[in-house]
């Protein structure tokens, strides 16, 4: 089935209206938010701090852990407050996308907390959530040999198109969501995940074009992580 | 491309590149892959010779030789005590490093108890983790009375100011004992209570404006009028 | 720390400056969240919550056939202090639910009947949550008031042949019956201290919260280990009528 023209009217390598801010949450190490079209994300840093229970901790390495969550209100049938099979998976690929860059040897026996909430959802939260956390961290002070951006790509019909918003989501004919993270430097891919159908080109397309729209959001984060202190 | 690619005070994020080549080393906060050097954290870029050393400007105190720092005793342990400086592990302060000559097999508690808060010096960081620290120094010291305030670590330069002439002008001006520590503990201490509360609105202030215009000139104010 | 906080009360000082019976400055911004039904942000001082509404059609309770009803949550997310952690709502996130819970529903803000669509059979569920975004003391009052702000924003989601048409909002508005505002107040020593930040909340050995409406009392809540006197009683009411129409108006002009 041919897509010729995205129902929002955007190029199909387009992505949405962008904005990021860091700081904004007060008591936590760090914090951030990511606005990516209606979708925004929160993230805040806690840590390292030390980890309890005891025997969780790692004598070799600190722990990373991640928690993603959607607001109740954030989506439009109110969601049940609390964990789900689904944003426990995110919390962990979250974890895994995030991971590699930050140089946790660095803290044995600690943990680095990232918590997301979701407060308005719009497709693509779990890579909204994973850019603000990049920034969280990076603001936390945390060690990190590179950032990371996350954005979805799809294949809405016949076409790939970056960065799907609701409506295409739930494209008659069929859309697959291609959630996909990338580090700003070493363009290595930390998260990747399909359901649906697609070939091969398809698939190393679509990480083409995620790699553009993840140098977009990169210039994005340091535009917001410079922000905070370009009078000092 | 070879030699500085950013220069000094240059703000950077992770994985921003400033310099190439072997001609610089990397030190805290930086790193090297192949020939270039990277920033391993959000911070300013800070040379030292040949060291280029990323300064952090925000997020949990990491310590540095050479910080006097204010801590908390955490646990008493045979032959030192451990530290609570703020950071992710505690500090050791070894029973020789005190001022005071403690005969071996000493009860520790009796010189430092639990909770009692210190004025000492970094002396050894090892990797982030292993952090040592001394009382042997000018001014270093168990802590009386007063009180302990916290702000951003980051922000212990400007409440110091140039050569001390921040905090210089708000001793004077509230007649409060202040010590800053750069864990951002700050221990004040005055003759009235209205004279304390007066020197942390002012710290505050500084934490929370540090980055505007005239600053100097806004505290000078704040001291003079009541 | 609780010393200096001590210490400095008797001295009739706040560690902040303020006054004892003087709030921090509070805020509200409204529409926070497009697919809310209503929703707000509060911040007072630099305590922050974020509130939202969402409605949805279920069966009224036997016992009144004719009405709704609301379904207040508190989450302490651990987004907002290290000291929250995660796992189902503790003490905490369950007392402040009850006490916006009981602000909205028994000072009859709401007008349940109001809420009904067919008697005994249909009728609206407002679920209002309520998230912490950074915790510096006092999240019942900013919770409280967020609620306000969000209830007051809020728009029916569409409902058509007996399905809610969720994500499609029509024009009709929440009718909001009155608006109590809800003020805490801690005791530590013999002080009676209005809008405790963190630090002062840590020291409280009592706490009581007000929420006043039209200078008349609408909700009580006491909590701590130790009691109130008349007098003082007196005088947390007296402060929380003084002070209702300065939070009305922060409410009122929310954008």
């Amino acid at each position: 089935m041919s897509y010729n023209k995205r129902l929002d009217g955007r190029k199909f390598d387009e992505v949405r209206k962008m904005h990021a801010k860091v700081g904004i949450i007060k008591r936590a190490d760090g914090s951030a938010m990511f606005q990516i079209g209606d979708t925004i994300a929160l993230a805040a840093v806690y840590g390292p701090r030390e980890l309890h229970p005891k025997f969780l901790q790692n004598p070799e390495r600190g722990v990373l852990r991640c928690n993603y969550d959607m607001a109740s209100f954030s989506v439009t049938e109110r969601k049940k407050p609390g964990p789900t099979r689904r944003s426990t998976e995110i919390s962990l690929v979250t974890e895994k996308a995030l991971a590699s860059v930050i140089d946790l040897d660095l803290f044995p026996n600690t943990v680095i907390d990232v918590f997301i909430v979701i407060t308005q959802a719009n497709a693509g939260t779990r890579c909204a959530g994973i850019s603000a956390a990049a920034m969280a961290l990076a603001h936390a002070g945390i060690p990190m040999k590179d950032m990371v951006a996350a954005i979805s790509v799809g294949k809405v019909g016949d076409k790939i198109v970056i960065d799907l918003d609701k409506e295409e989501e739930d494209f008659e004919e069929g859309a697959t969501d291609i959630p996909v993270a990338m580090t700003a430097r070493g363009k290595e891919v930390t998260l990747l995940q399909l359901d649906g159908d697609v070939t091969k080109d398809e698939v190393m397309e679509a990480i083409k074009v995620a790699k553009k729209g993840c140098d977009e959001i990169h210039k994005i984060q340091t535009k917001a992580l410079k922000e905070i202190y370009k009078n000092e | 491309m070879t030699g500085l690619i950013l220069n000094e005070r240059e703000i950077v994020i992770p994985g921003d590149k400033i310099a190439s080549g072997m001609d610089y080393l990397p030190g805290n906060g930086a790193f090297r892959e192949e020939e270039d050097i990277y920033s391993l954290q959000l911070g300013l870029v800070s040379l030292n010779g040949r060291f280029v050393k990323v300064i952090p400007l925000t997020g949990k105190y990491f310590p540095k030789e050479g910080d006097i720092v204010i801590g908390r005793v955490s646990d008493v342990g045979f032959g030192m005590w451990m530290i609570d400086i703020g950071c992710a592990y505690s500090a050791i302060l070894n029973m020789r490093e005190t001022p005071e000559f403690i005969d071996k097999g000493a009860d520790l508690s009796h010189y430092y108890d639990f909770n009692d808060v210190i004025i000492a010096e970094v002396t050894k960081v090892v990797r982030y983790k292993d952090v040592s620290l001394t009382m042997k120094g000018q001014g270093l010291r168990k802590i009386n009375g007063g009180k302990i305030i916290d702000i951003t670590p980051s922000k212990v330069p400007r409440v110091i100011g140039k050569q001390g002439s921040m905090i210089n002008m708000i001793k004077e001006g509230t007649g409060c004992n202040i010590v800053v520590g750069q864990n951002g503990k700050v221990w004040i201490k005055g003759d009235k209570v209205e004279d304390e509360v007066k020197a942390t609105e002012v710290i505050l202030k500084i934490e929370h404006e540090s980055h505007t215009q005239g600053l100097t000139d806004t505290i000078k104010k704040m001291l003079e009028g009541n | 720390m609780n010393d200096y906080i001590v210490s400095l009360i008797e001295q009739g000082k706040r560690i902040d400056g303020r006054k004892f019976d003087e709030m921090r400055e509070a805020h509200v911004e409204i529409n926070i969240s497009k697919n809310a039904e209503g929703s707000a942000r509060c911040k007072i001082g630099d305590t922050e919550v974020m509130v939202g509404v969402k409605m949805d059609v279920g069966t009224p309770y036997p016992d009144s056939p004719d009405e709704g009803s609301i379904i207040v949550t508190t989450e302490l997310s651990p987004i907002a202090s290290p000291e929250f952690e995660l796992g189902p709502p503790g003490i905490q996130a369950t007392e402040i639910a009850r006490i916006v819970d009981r602000g909205i529903r028994e000072s009859k803000a709401i007008d349940m009947k109001k809420l009904g669509i067919v008697s005994g059979e249909k009728s609206w569920l407002l679920f209002i949550d309520v998230y912490p975004v950074n915790d510096d003391g006092n999240l019942i009052d900013a919770s409280a008031l967020g609620t306000l702000a969000a209830l007051k924003n809020t728009r029916y989601v569409n409902y058509e042949n007996g399905k809610v048409k969720f994500g499609e909002f029509t024009d009709k508005k929440l009718e909001l019956e009155k608006t109590p505002i809800t003020f805490t107040f801690i005791k530590i020593g013999n002080s009676i201290l209005l809008d405790p930040n963190a630090r002062e909340e840590k020291a409280a050995e009592a706490r009581l919260s007000i929420a006043v409406y039209g200078g008349r009392i609408h909700a009580l809540q006491k909590g701590g280990d130790r009691g109130f006197t008349e007098d003082e009683i007196e005088k947390m009411i007296d402060i929380a009528i003084k002070k209702e129409k300065d939070l009305k108006k922060v409410l009122d002009k929310a954008k």
